[in-house]
């Protein structure tokens, strides 16, 4: 039962990520595909008919959206009682290579030091699983997020002091934005994590990129923020690829932890417009359910 | 804004007609190049050694492009460009020894290249970022790839395509760079727009 559980996820988990790099999720889609008829400036506008295209394309082929396949990440929430906690790493691992020769992906995973591509995008410490532990529950949730590195490179961190507080991080916010400019792929999805010490900040920036678009923070006053920084950074004027044009990102997606007295940390993270995410639910019986991708549910044995 | 059907090896004066806004749509042979294969290929040239291939005329592409092998042979299955301002550092001595005609990538490059571009005879063209796979539906062939030592994305693949565009004309050989005057509309509206809005 154990081993084909392992099977089971196993398999499901390369669907995930042939999913993820392949269709973009519905959120995603639906938010271009606003944009394209909000948008009045003819070169803007072709941006995003040339990107929605690609989509078709991409979705109808089974091919990846965007030729940065990414660095292999996975977000998993395993449920106390899931049996089989301690394979997991090892059977994403498997998923992953697997996955590599068979949508196909692009490797992306370098040593570092010799520079050597290890051609399967696995190595040290990759793929990278962000877990949480869900108590009272048997089920394990798993969102794969392959995220290419274009958008990374404009992602940054920085530790304010409380007397410039949120005013200095809007800041940071719109100057970010604008030095990135065309750079990482707009429009971009944006999260922005407060508080904390600096890395937790930057990984509650990185999970707000989960979030989907349109669903605003629970907390009212981050919903708030969310919307005026959206409205803030759209006013920049940069718009799809930089040509100019009204959408320059898609969505703020903001999460604050509390702090410490001392400081006031900000983590701010970019998704390009392919924000590939894919997600499922697998309980103890071996069932599979797709969230993202409902599409995959049919497919499925 | 003109539209243009260009097939390499592209003629200098081809290049000089055009301007920035322009659309073209390119036949013929493609080379991509990365940050890994800017610098070999800069570090050859400067001990005297030849590329694998002759650039003067053709088109260079920042892209590391997902292939696979099907009956031995190479297939692109998803190639769009990577952010050219990673590779600005090379740039311009990479158009003065190869003499490639256009640079081909997305997000913008710099004052160097279009110095460079002014200077020699070239072109720098946007394709859209990401749209991976309508670009490779204009590559017909993998005519070779070099330097696979690099890894996948960074190897050198030399590529024919048919009719690959749209690409803009993002500087051109007047040394006109669309990007830098972007760039400084989104310093005015940050400044005196945005600013004042969040109390500076």
């Amino acid at each position: 039962m154990t081993s084909d559980l392992a099977g089971i996820i196993e398999r499901a988990s390369i669907m995930l990520l042939k999913a993820a790099t392949t269709i973009l999720p519905p959120d995603v889609k639906e938010a271009l595909i606003k944009a394209k008829e909000a948008e009045d400036n003819p070169l803007a506008k072709a941006q995003l008919e040339a990107i929605l295209k690609n989509c078709e394309i991409a979705e109808k082929e089974g091919k990846p959206i965007c030729q940065d396949t990414g660095l292999i990440i996975f977000y998993v929430k395993v449920g106390e009682n899931f049996p089989i906690r301690g394979k997991l790493r090892d059977i994403l691992k498997s998923a992953t290579i697997k996955a590599t020769s068979e949508v196909p992906l692009r490797p992306n995973a370098v040593d570092v030091l010799t520079k050597k591509n290890s051609g399967d995008n696995t190595g040290r410490y990759i793929p990278w699983i962000e877990w949480e532990i869900l108590p009272d529950s048997d089920i394990l949730e798993i969102t794969a997020f392959p995220k290419g590195g274009g958008s990374e490179a404009p992602c940054a961190a920085k530790v304010f002091s409380p007397a410039q507080g949120l005013k200095y991080v809007k800041k940071f916010v719109v100057d970010a934005v604008a030095q990135a400019a065309a750079k990482p792929c707009p429009p971009v999805l944006i999260g922005l994590g407060i508080g904390g010490t600096i890395d937790i900040a930057m990984k509650l920036a990185k999970k707000a990129l989960l979030r989907p678009i349109g669903v605003r923070s629970e907390v009212p006053e981050l919903a708030k923020l969310e919307e005026e920084l959206l409205e803030l950074v759209n006013s920049l004027g940069i718009g799809p690829h930089g040509v100019g044009g009204k959408t320059t990102a898609l969505t703020v997606n903001v999460d604050c932890a509390h702090r410490h007295p001392a400081t006031f940390a900000a983590g701010l993270a970019f998704n390009c417009w392919a924000a590939r995410r894919s997600k499922m639910k697998v309980y103890p019986n071996g069932e599979v359910e797709f969230i993202t991708h409902k599409i995959l549910n049919e497919l499925w044995r | 804004m003109a539209e243009y059907h260009l097939k390499t090896p592209i003629s200098e004066s081809e290049i000089r007609k055009l301007r920035v806004g322009d659309i073209v749509y390119l036949s013929g042979i493609i080379v991509t190049a990365r940050d890994a294969g800017h610098s070999r290929a800069l570090s050859l040239l400067a001990k005297g050694e030849s590329l694998p291939i002759d650039l003067s005329g053709l088109a260079v592409y920042h892209c590391g492009p997902v292939v696979r092998k099907k009956d031995g042979e190479w297939e692109i299955v998803a190639a769009g460009p990577t952010t050219s301002a990673r590779m600005e550092a090379y740039e311009a001595e990479f158009i003065e020894k190869t003499g490639v005609r256009m640079i081909i990538g997305k997000g913008g490059m710099g004052s160097r290249t279009a110095e460079a571009c002014k200077k020699y005879g070239a072109v720098y063209a946007i394709f859209t970022g990401g749209a991976a796979v309508l670009a490779s539906r204009a590559m017909k062939r993998v005519v070779d790839v070099k330097w696979l030592d690099l890894g996948v994305p960074e190897a050198m693949w030399i590529i024919e395509v048919e009719e690959f565009g749209p690409l803009m004309i993002a500087i051109d050989s007047t040394g006109e760079n669309f990007y830098e005057k972007m760039r400084t509309e989104i310093d005015r509206r940050l400044k005196e727009e945005v600013y004042p809005k969040i109390g500076f």
